[in-house]
């Protein structure tokens, strides 16, 4: 069976799940009454362009109930939230998925760099984000524990965005700060943090002779010549790096490893078929770009707990081949919708 | 070997050859004559950190043998064949000369003349540090401490490296950086965008003449990596407009290098002569494409402003722009043509103010902005204003551009307003007495010179010297 077909399988049955008055949430069944039944029309991933592009605004007006399928009715959900700067964020709810991700990432990251039972050191994001559990099942997974430093994020876009650059160098600085004070004081082999903050990190910290040996970062663009510059000179070449682009909607989409003729690029694949990337042109999006191009990020979740057809993201990405041990496609260099356009905060990310 | 240049950033000297590279293109057909590799913010703080290995590498040398480095450095890099980047590419003058005029819009004469300034400034390094210490013993600077005209005296470093965020507007504004090496203060320099070429070729004089490459940082970066260079460098030079100096011109790290607004004022003794002073004038405004700090635009006169604005528009008006080698030509072109866009658009605004009129305008025969063999030019412009309270009665444009305003001899010093150079044309004391005593002139010129002579010995903008050392009190003991 080819990873097309498992997807095509577990496409059937995920549109049977969510669009069935047994098991489905009431949105979807409400959204099937009004447009048609998915259990008909949706046969395949072709199929799938006949769903119009997933609104966020849903994720913000509506009340979380409406997402509850009905198989999980009365069972308590977590409640994460996507970044946001202002008014209303986006809330997804979830029970296991976000373990069931991360249980999977477990296997793509190696025991030299993330040794079992070593502990953990995350510093990011934590608040609603359902990274703050991810990291800490990732790490139990593994047999081990995880210190915690918060970064707001909403903060630091806020301060930048108002030019209070000043501010936002000292509140890194106290988070990097923090960070210093647990690696100093604590043993600790595996870093989950943003590329930013790891930078500022490893300015008043050698991470290798504190003991850091695998560097899991995510949430912001890493154009090639950056990603050089982490490996080579802020991890010394010494450090297990694993970039991953991810976010509450979607789960985790690994990298594979660097190979020389990438020259830095990284490419990332979705964790199909629980969530599917396309990239896709920005003026047409049921084109799915050529090898090599760049194109908006579209996100299909294809999960019990959760279904979102064709989201479009706010990021453009070159779409890759499949790469093993992937039989899908990529997405590479991936970066905030526009930014070759216009100045887009990225702050700390 | 690649057909176009690469030219690398140098950290301490050594090559960096970076992913992401930006393209100096000829501004007129949009060739690319070199691609130039660019480094993050994260790439500088890290260098940085060590900068003190770079000053060790010179404190090695004495300040005579850098001196001796630096007058070789003037010759190779006047005549000399040097290194281009980092793919066997190399560069004789005459290349240089057109390379640059090619990208930066300058014609070849005002190359060459910018060449000769900068070389002048090190062949004659002696002199320009014997003007900068006043004549400091060179000893003093490597021991430590000596003597200066019978007192005890010593000198410490204020910085382990100049920074230095550099402009593309005109090739001679690197002399203000050559002194630092014979100082042994390491350099670290972002290039502007359009004129990564003037930098990295005097690196390569310096290196090739004898002088430690550790001693050297070409960063091209982007803004966050100028800051960078502004905030790590205990010392650092900025060039740029008045918005770009604003926020670091109260701070003695720094030395910022904005518009000069300089000006030629005539007294009233004087102006009976004015005649006499056109050419000096004219010179003063044009020379150079109008392009530097040092250049006029501002013509102070207590009377006859209507006629000398004529005279000035009837000698400038008809320049138009030439073929990049005619040794006669007075205009640059623009490497960005949204600049050339953005100035005429200010002028035109200004001009719809009352007050003003672009005396110009009739002898130009034209648009001000002009275009030959697809670049862009700006012509010059003599707008006269019946005040300093009109916008354009004080601006300064990359381009030969100048108000004429009338202002009664005694209130000319009440209303001229900061100037980095004024050539005051007179001969009355009392009116000699009040320029010297004016706190808001860099450099005085009394009598018809032109704005644009400068002397390397007496800097017209901060004393490099006192900006990279600091004078303590001393004692040693005999015994």
């Amino acid at each position: 069976m080819t990873a097309q077909d498992r997807l095509e399988a577990h496409l059937k049955e995920i549109i049977q799940w969510h669009f069935s008055p047994e098991t489905g949430c009431q949105f979807w069944l409400d959204w099937a009454k009004k447009n048609f039944d998915p259990r008909q029309e949706i046969k395949s991933m072709e199929d799938m362009k006949k769903f119009p592009h997933f609104q966020d605004e849903w994720l913000r007006d509506l009340q979380p109930e409406v997402w509850v399928p009905a198989a999980y009715k009365g069972k308590p959900f977590n409640i994460f939230e996507t970044g946001g700067t202002t008014g209303m964020p986006k809330q997804r709810i979830g029970w296991e998925d976000y373990k069931t991700d991360y249980s999977e990432f477990s296997t793509k990251i190696s025991d030299e760099h993330f040794p079992p039972g070593g502990a953990w050191l995350m510093m990011g994001p934590t608040g609603p984000r359902r990274l703050r559990l991810a990291i800490e099942h990732l790490a139990n997974v593994r047999g081990s524990s995880c210190y915690f430093i918060d970064l707001d994020p909403r903060f630091v876009k806020k301060l930048i965005s108002n030019k209070q650059f000043d501010v936002a160098r000292q509140y890194m600085d106290h988070v990097v700060d923090q960070a210093a004070i647990i690696l100093k004081h604590r043993k600790v082999s595996g870093l989950f943090t943003t590329p930013k903050l790891l930078e500022a990190l490893a300015e008043k910290v050698d991470v290798y002779e504190a003991g850091i040996r695998g560097v899991f970062c995510g949430g912001t663009t890493m154009a090639p010549q950056y990603v050089r510059f982490i490996v080579e000179e802020v991890l010394e070449g010494r450090i297990g790096f694993y970039p991953t682009y991810g976010n509450t909607l979607m789960g985790l989409a690994a990298s594979v490893p660097l190979q020389k003729e990438d020259n830095y690029s990284i490419t990332y694949y979705a964790p199909q078929p629980r969530a599917v990337l396309r990239v896709v042109k920005p003026d047409d999006t049921k084109v799915t770009v050529d090898y090599d191009t760049w194109g908006r990020v579209e996100l299909t979740t294809l999960t019990k707990e959760f279904f979102m057809p064709r989201f479009l993201e706010r990021d453009e990405a070159l779409r890759r081949k499949p790469r093993a041990p992937y039989e899908w496609d990529g997405v590479a260099e991936v970066r905030p919708f526009g930014a070759m356009e216009n100045k887009i905060v990225e702050g700390v990310y | 070997m690649s057909s176009i240049p690469h030219l690398p950033a140098l950290r301490k000297g050594q090559p960096y050859e970076s992913l992401d590279k930006v393209e100096v293109k000829d501004h007129r057909t949009g060739e690319v004559m070199a691609t130039v590799s660019q480094v993050n913010a994260g790439i500088l703080r890290r260098d940085l950190n060590r900068i003190g290995e770079a000053r060790q590498a010179l404190r090695k040398f004495t300040v005579d043998q850098l001196i001796a480095i630096s007058a070789k450095a003037g010759e190779l890099f006047s005549e000399g064949t040097l290194p281009l980047g980092d793919k066997g590419h190399t560069q004789t003058v005459q290349q240089y000369t057109e390379t640059l005029s090619r990208t930066s819009g300058l014609p070849h004469a005002m190359v060459k003349r910018n060449i000769a300034k900068v070389a002048d400034a090190l062949f004659n390094m002696r002199t320009v540090l014997n003007g900068l210490t006043r004549g400091l013993d060179t000893s003093v600077i490597d021991i430590g401490f000596g003597e200066q005209a019978g007192c005890p005296v010593s000198y410490y470093p204020t910085t382990n490296a100049l920074g230095l965020v550099m402009p593309s507007n005109s090739p001679a504004v690197n002399s203000l950086w050559l002194p630092a090496i014979a100082l042994k203060t390491p350099v670290i320099i972002k290039p502007g965008r359009e004129e990564p070429w003037t930098p990295f070729r005097l690196i390569q004089a310096f290196i090739a003449a004898g002088a430690p490459a550790e001693a050297f940082g070409f960063y091209p970066t982007d803004h966050e990596g100028s800051g960078e260079v502004m905030k790590i460098c205990g010392r650092a030079l900025i060039f740029g407009d008045a918005n770009t100096v604003a926020q670091y011109k109260d701070n003695p790290k720094y030395e910022c290098h904005g518009p000069g607004f300089s000006k030629i004022l005539i007294g009233a003794d004087e102006i009976e002569r004015w005649p006499e002073f056109i050419d000096l004038i004219a010179g003063s405004i044009s020379d150079n494409g109008g392009r530097s700090c040092i250049n006029a635009s501002a013509v102070v006169v207590p009377k006859y402003g209507k006629e000398i604005a004529d005279a000035l528009a009837k000698t400038l008006g008809p320049v138009a722009p030439t073929s990049p080698d005619d040794p006669e030509a007075k205009l640059s072109g623009f490497a960005n043509p949204k600049m050339a866009e953005f100035i005429d658009g200010a002028i035109e605004n200004g001009l719809k103010e009352p007050g003003a009129e672009d005396i110009t305008a009739k002898y130009r025969g034209g648009p001000r902005k002009a275009e030959r063999d697809g670049g862009v030019y700006m012509r010059p412009t003599i707008v006269l204003c019946d005040s300093f309270k009109h916008t354009l009665s004080n601006k300064e444009y990359l381009c030969p551009y100048a108000s004429v305003v009338e202002v009664p001899q005694a209130d000319m010093l009440a209303q001229i307003g900061p100037s980095l150079v004024v050539t005051a044309i007179t001969k009355d004391p009392r009116f000699i007495e009040q320029l010297l005593e004016s706190p808001l002139i860099e450099r005085l010129n009394i009598g018809p010179i032109s704005t644009m002579r400068i002397s390397w010995n007496q800097p017209h903008e901060g004393n490099m010297f006192e900006f990279l050392y600091k004078r303590r009190s001393i004692e040693v003991a005999q015994n």
